[in-house]
Parts: structure tokens; C-alpha cells; sequence
């Protein structure tokens, strides 16, 4: 019963190595990866039915006994993420085929995502704070891969500033790790809990916290730290970006809600307090980047920056509407960045540029393109009944029922930025006279449209079907909010 | 380019098969005392890039004529099917087990799943550590 | 002896920042190397050094050393020696298809 976690984490592996030696049958590769991605969701659905119903499913790898082993768990949170993680995955897998070359596929395209999908399930489900290290370096391999795929000059040049940061951020991680191993003498993320409630001088924990959280906050992308996304994650196939764009940033700010809400939770005054100050800076200045631009991929790109900010500001909160907030803007945000970068692709590719200042009426051709940027802008911006504004208005609700006003003003300005900025790419691109130096309607959008109302068909539901959704979300936060069940469900008390 | 340095070929064909003997050595030490699969593999690959040193890297492939791509993957196969085992018996993943058996000219011999699993280890180390030395050299 | 094993990883992190902050790809690539050496000390300086016998279980053995930091260290040697080659290969790379290794001229700024 317990090796069902070990699933979401082996059956992508052993995907993806068969692709390995399918790489140059893309036909047989192409049905495999289909068959596999849909098998796994149905796996993940599975898990996800009977955690929610009969609690967290832990396994003890090797039979080590908890706090000695490497454990991996399935509790509500994880599996919840595990569950977007792979429905994201499946539409990018159906997207791909169209978007990508038949070199790049045959260049082991399927290999490498299967391995990404791997890393972040895994990274969802351990429970060890070293183990989510290795997992970080698993997914962050296969993204390293993912985004020289095709080894063009502007790749080749991003790219290696972004594996550079990550593997600075790495190293520190690592260093972390052993600070922490020196203070509290474990890894085992429960046990750690349990100890750092003990440790007398709580001055090194708060200072290794905030060393951690610098670290996740690199790879989610923070205010400080942000500066080396927005490009490089523009520069691969967007299907590559769509899939970095809904996973990479997301373990990344996993990472912190886990560790802040379970571990670090002895001087909230303190860190809690920074994150607020951060989210805020991290909207405003991830929405003037978005402003500032006319790349429309850049547009996205950018706008994962203010997201991150909305999910952190309910950790800095940290009551439980504000969390319950948190975890469903998160899954909001994984579901909508990928559809949009999605989409953003399919636009750059018919109207032949990304350049917003080179097209204009697209909307004679591709209305339905149109319409659906459309409904992802509002997703986005939060306009109800879409699922933006579930999460929103809970995140709103907590920060005003502890009186912080400034962090929800600035929220509220930078939802209607947000709505403003991608609502340019649909006013500048799909409406006006026809452009007669672009050749539109020469290339038809088959194949690209599918995967993208599958996912918007999410979001939808994910707004308007709150009402049934809300109290598995509820549940996820009370249970954030009591380290104390986690702990003795890991370690069996 | 054709290199022809006779020093280093006659020396590396005695040498290739110290560094492959060592490399079973340490693979196999690895069970109680150091060494093991990435050693081993390590060591191993290093005997394939003297190789390429020395000859040069179309006569190695000749030589050996499979893509190191599929060696790594085989390898990683390995050590997932060896892992897979343990929810067939309904043991936690990564279980393993080991008995030992008498046998007239070695003595006691302990035979584990954990040397599968080291060897999936090691040919996947090998299978990178050549994949990347031959896409460096490649276009030199 | 932590004292001193902290000071050499202290140095090697230090030089690695420096290396890492030059303008050459190799050099920076040599950074990241030290830097990740750096940290491999620091988790084994963090498990106590001392010496005592193997950590494998058997009778009437009192002064064990610590397991945890060697297998924590060789997790963290394979993943660094994976990356570090993979930066190598794409260094190399780059410096070719943009006919540079200085990290000035690779800002790129014509996608904006």
C-alpha cells in the first residue's frame, strides 16, 4: 500500500528512459508519452482520493524506520500539487508534438520531460530536507536539458546564466542543509520540527531559516532575486517554457510554504513579517517589468514574478485564511501560467514574431485564439468566477483580518496591472486593421487549441466550482497550520 | 586528426586492462570496505577516455561499437527494475535482501541485491562520463 | 581540528566566489568547482570530525563516526560532478555559437 507514493515519482523514470532508446521512432515515443502522462494522472488521482480520504500515505524507503530513512510523504498538500504538476504535464505533452521540431523531439525531448516531471514529484513528496536537495538537482538537470533544446545562440547564452544562478543557489543549499544537520543533528524534515521546538537559542535557527529561504527564493524567483528568469524563460520552445514557468518557480515557493509553515514557525514577528514586505515589492516590480516590455513571451514571463508575490504574501500572513489563500492561488497559478504561456506561444508562432509592435489584427483570422487569451486575462487577474478570484479573496480576507491595509492595496493595484498587461497583448495584437506585412492565415492553429481549453476548463472549475473545492483546500490549511500532524504521522507517536 | 604516438598506444594497451581490473576490484570491494558502483564506473570510464587519448575517438567506436546514450540509460533501467522488485515481495521500495552461499574455491561469497543495483550504478556512470568526454571531443 | 577544516572550506568558498565573479566562462566554471569542494568540507566538518571506527554496526565498537555527513557527501560529490560536466559541455557550447567566452559580451540585449 505505502509504495503507491514511490508511483508519480517511478513511472515518469521509466517513461523517460524508454524514450531514451525510442528517441529516434518519434511516432511510438509521441503515443508512449501519452499513455504514460494519462496512466500517471490516473495513478495520482487515485492517491489523491485516498489521502483526502483515509490520511497521508508515508513510505519508508528500504524499510529505515522514520526518522533514520529516507521517507517520502503523501499528505494533502503534496499530493494536491502532484495532482496539478501532472494535469499541467499531460497538456503539454498533447501541445508538444505540434510546437516542437521533429529534430528537437527526436533530441530527446520526451527523455528529458518525463525526468522534469519526476523531480518535481519527488521534490513535492519527501519528506527530507536533504532528499528535496537531490530532487531540486533532478529537475533542475532535465531543465538544464530542456532549455539548450536546440542549442540556438540566444538559448546557449541564457541558458548559461540560469544554470549559474541554480547551481549557486544549490551550493548554498547544501551548506544550509549542514548548518541546520550542525544545529539540530537530522535531516528528516519532522524531526527537525520537533527538535528546533526544543533548541534553547532560537537566534542560528532564524538565521539558517532566512539563509533557506533566500535559497527557495532564488529558485522561486523573488523580488531580489528574480532578475535572471524572465529571459530565460523565454528563449526555449514554448512548451518547454509553458512547463518551467508552471513547475520550476512553483517547488520553489512549495519549498518555503513547507519549511515556513512546519519548521521556521518560532519568530514569526520576524520572517513572516519580511515576506509581506517582499511579496509587496515582488508584484510591484515583477508588474513593471511586465509594463515595460513588448515581447509578449516576456509579458509572461514577467508576470510570474507578481504571483509568487500573492503566494508568498499569504505565507507572510500566515493565518488560515490567508494560507488556504496560498495553496489555491498556487494551484490557480500552475494551471494558468501554463495555459498562457500556451497560448503566447500559439500567437507568437501564427502571427510569425513576438513583437507586439509588429502585429495587429489577428482577430480576423484567429478569433477563437483571441477569446481564449481573453478568458486566461481574466483568470488571471482574479475577475470572478474564475478561479484568480477564489484565491484572491481569500488572501485579501486574511491580510484584512490582521489589519495589514498596505499589502492589500498594493495587491489590489497590481491585479489591475496585471489584467492591463496582458489585455495589451489582446488589444495591440488581435484588434486593428489587418497587417499586411505579416502573413496571416497561412498557419493554422490544429492541434494547439485542444490542450489549452483543456487547462482553461480547469481554471474554470477551479473558480466556479469553489464551493466544493474550498473545503478540501480548508482542510490543506488547517493541516499547514498544525505542524504537530505532520510530525505524528511521520514519525508514528 | 590522425594521432600517432607510439609511447602512449603501447603503454595504453598494457594499461586499459590494469585500470579495467581495478575497476572490477573496486566494484566489488565496494560491498564492505570502500569502493562500489560510481568508483568502479568512474574508474571504468576512465579507461575508455585514455582510450580516446590515445587512439583517436572514430577507431574507439569502431572498436566498441554501442552508444554510450543507451549504456547510461540501461543502467539507470536496471537500477529502477531492482528497486520495482520490492513491491512485487511488498516490501517499501528499495528493500534489499541478501544471503550467502559456501563455495569450494572463493569461501564464503555474499550475494545481495544490492550489487545489481551497484551495477546499474556503475554503468550509467560510465555511460555519462564517456557521453560527455565524446560530445566535448567531438568537434575539436 | 573543525577550526581548521572550516578555515580551508572558508577559502575555498571565497576563491570560488571570486572565480565565479570573473569575466571568463572556464574560470567561472572553475569556481563553481571550488565552490561545491567548499561546501562538501563544510558538511562533513558539520557531522564532528573525529576518529573512530567505521559506522557499521557491530559488537563491542563505543566510538563510532558519523554516517549521515559521508552519505549526505557523496550524494552532494555525484550531483556536483554531474553538473559540473554538464557546464562544462554547455560552457564550451556557448563560448562557440557566440564566438566568445567573456560574460560582458554575452548580456544580449536585441530580445527585449
Amino acid at each position: 500500500m505505502s509504495n503507491l507514493v514511490i508511483l508519480p515519482i517511478i513511472i515518469p523514470l521509466i517513461a523517460g528512459i524508454i524514450a531514451v532508446f525510442l528517441n529516434k521512432k518519434v511516432v511510438i515515443t509521441r503515443g508512449l508519452t501519452k499513455i504514460f502522462i494519462i496512466a500517471n494522472l490516473a495513478i495520482v488521482s487515485y492517491m489523491t482520493w485516498i489521502v483526502f480520504n483515509s490520511g497521508s500515505i508515508i513510505l519508508e524507503t528500504g524499510s529505515w524506520v522514520a526518522p533514520y530513512g529516507i521517507i517520502l510523504v503523501a499528505d494533502p498538500l503534496s499530493i494536491v500539487l502532484v495532482l496539478t504538476t501532472n494535469i499541467v504535464a499531460a497538456a503539454c505533452a498533447f501541445y508538444a508534438p505540434y510546437s516542437l521540431s521533429l529534430k528537437k523531439e527526436q533530441h530527446y525531448f520526451y527523455a528529458f520531460y518525463f525526468f522534469l516531471i519526476s523531480g518535481v514529484s519527488g521534490a513535492f513528496l519527501t519528506g527530507d530536507l536533504f532528499n528535496l536537495f537531490v530532487f531540486f538537482e533532478v529537475l533542475l538537470m532535465a531543465s538544464y536539458a530542456l532549455i539548450v533544446l536546440g542549442g540556438d545562440k540566444v538559448q546557449l547564452r541564457e541558458s548559461i546564466k540560469y544554470v549559474l544562478i541554480n547551481l549557486f543557489s544549490s551550493i548554498l543549499f547544501v551548506t544550509v542543509v549542514a548548518f541546520l544537520y550542525g544545529v539540530v543533528g537530522t535531516v528528516n524534515m519532522a524531526q527537525i520540527a520537533e527538535r528546533v521546538q526544543e533548541v534553547e537559542q532560537k537566534g542560528v535557527l532564524t538565521a539558517i531559516g532566512i539563509l533557506l529561504f533566500f535559497v527557495f527564493g532564488t529558485k522561486a524567483a523573488l523580488f531580489p532575486l528574480y532578475y535572471w528568469m524572465p529571459k530565460s524563460y523565454i528563449v526555449p520552445n514554448p512548451v518547454i517554457s509553458a512547463l518551467f514557468g508552471a513547475l520550476l518557480t512553483k517547488v520553489g515557493i512549495y519549498s518555503i510554504l513547507r519549511v515556513f509553515t512546519l519548521i521556521f514557525i518560532h519568530e514569526i514577528n520576524l520572517t513572516h513579517e519580511m515576506f509581506i514586505w517582499i511579496a509587496g515589492l515582488s508584484m510591484v516590480f515583477g508588474i513593471i517589468g511586465a509594463l515595460s516590455t513588448n515581447n509578449i513571451k516576456l509579458i509572461v514571463a514577467y508576470n510570474v514574478i507578481p504571483a509568487i508575490g500573492f503566494i508568498i504574501m499569504g505565507i507572510g500572513i500566515f493565518n488560515q485564511d490567508a494560507i488556504s489563500g496560498s495553496v489555491y492561488y498556487l494551484i490557480h497559478d500552475m494551471i494558468i501560467k501554463s495555459a498562457l504561456f500556451l497560448i503566447v506561444g500559439v500567437i507568437a508562432y501564427v502571427a510569425g514574431t513576438s513583437d507586439l509592435r509588429k502585429m495587429s489584427g489577428l482577430m480576423h483570422h484567429y478569433p477563437l485564439l483571441g477569446w481564449l487569451l481573453f478568458v486566461s486575462a481574466f483568470v488571471l487577474a482574479g475577475i470572478p468566477p474564475f478561479s484568480g478570484f477564489i484565491g484572491k479573496l481569500l488572501l485579501l480576507k486574511g491580510a484584512l483580518t490582521d489589519e495589514k491595509i498596505a499589502i492589500v492595496i498594493i495587491a489590489l493595484l497590481t491585479s489591475l496591472l496585471i489584467l492591463y498587461s496582458i489585455m495589451k497583448i489582446f488589444i495591440r495584437g488581435f484588434w486593428g486593421e489587418k497587417n499586411t506585412t505579416m502573413e496571416l492565415g497561412k498557419r493554422s492553429m490544429k492541434g494547439f487549441i485542444g490542450p489549452i481549453v483543456f487547462l482553461l476548463t480547469f481554471s474554470v472549475v477551479l473558480g466556479i466550482g469553489a464551493e466544493y473545492i474550498y473545503p478540501s483546500i480548508d482542510t490543506i490549511s488547517a493541516y499547514l497550520l498544525d505542524p504537530e500532524q505532520y510530525i505524528d504521522s511521520v514519525l508514528k507517536e | 586528426m590522425k594521432i600517432n604516438d607510439v609511447i602512449l598506444q603501447a603503454i595504453t594497451k598494457i594499461v586499459v586492462f590494469i585500470i579495467l581490473t581495478l575497476a572490477v576490484y573496486l566494484f566489488f570491494s565496494g560491498h564492505h570496505t570502500p569502493g562500489g558502483g560510481f568508483v568502479g564506473g568512474l574508474v571504468l570510464a576512465s579507461a575508455f577516455v585514455l582510450l580516446c587519448l590515445a587512439y583517436d575517438v572514430e577507431t574507439v567506436q569502431k572498436g566498441i561499437p554501442f552508444d554510450f546514450k543507451y549504456v547510461a540509460a540501461l543502467g539507470a533501467l536496471i537500477m529502477l527494475i531492482v528497486g520495482l522488485g520490492s513491491i512485487v515481495f511488498d516490501v517499501p521500495f528499495l528493500s534489499q535482501s541478501f544471503t550467502s552461499m559456501e563455495s569450494s574455491l572463493f569461501g564464503k561469497i555474499e550475494i545481495s541485491t544490492v550489487t545489481l543495483f551497484e551495477a546499474g550504478v556503475a554503468l550509467s556512470v560510465v555511460g555519462v562520463v564517456v557521453t560527455i568526454i565524446l560530445s566535448i571531443s567531438k568537434d575539436v | 581540528m573543525e577550526i581548521i577544516i572550516s578555515i580551508l572550506a572558508g577559502i575555498l568558498i571565497a576563491t570560488g566566489v571570486y572565480n565565479l565573479l570573473q569575466k571568463q566562462l572556464l574560470r567561472i566554471v572553475i569556481g563553481t568547482g571550488l565552490l561545491s569542494h567548499g561546501a562538501h568540507l563544510f558538511i562533513l566538518t558539520m557531522g564532528k570530525l573525529k576518529r573512530g571506527q567505521p559506522p557499521v554496526l557491530e559488537d563491542n565498537i563505543t566510538n563510532y563516526t558519523d554516517p549521515l555527513p559521508q552519505a549526505l557527501i557523496l550524494t552532494s560529490i555525484v550531483i556536483s560532478f554531474g553538473v559540473t560536466s554538464l557546464i562544462l559541455v554547455l560552457a564550451y557550447r556557448t563560448a562557440n555559437e557566440n564566438k566568445t567566452d567573456n560574460m560582458e559580451q554575452l548580456r544580449g540585449n536585441e530580445n527585449e
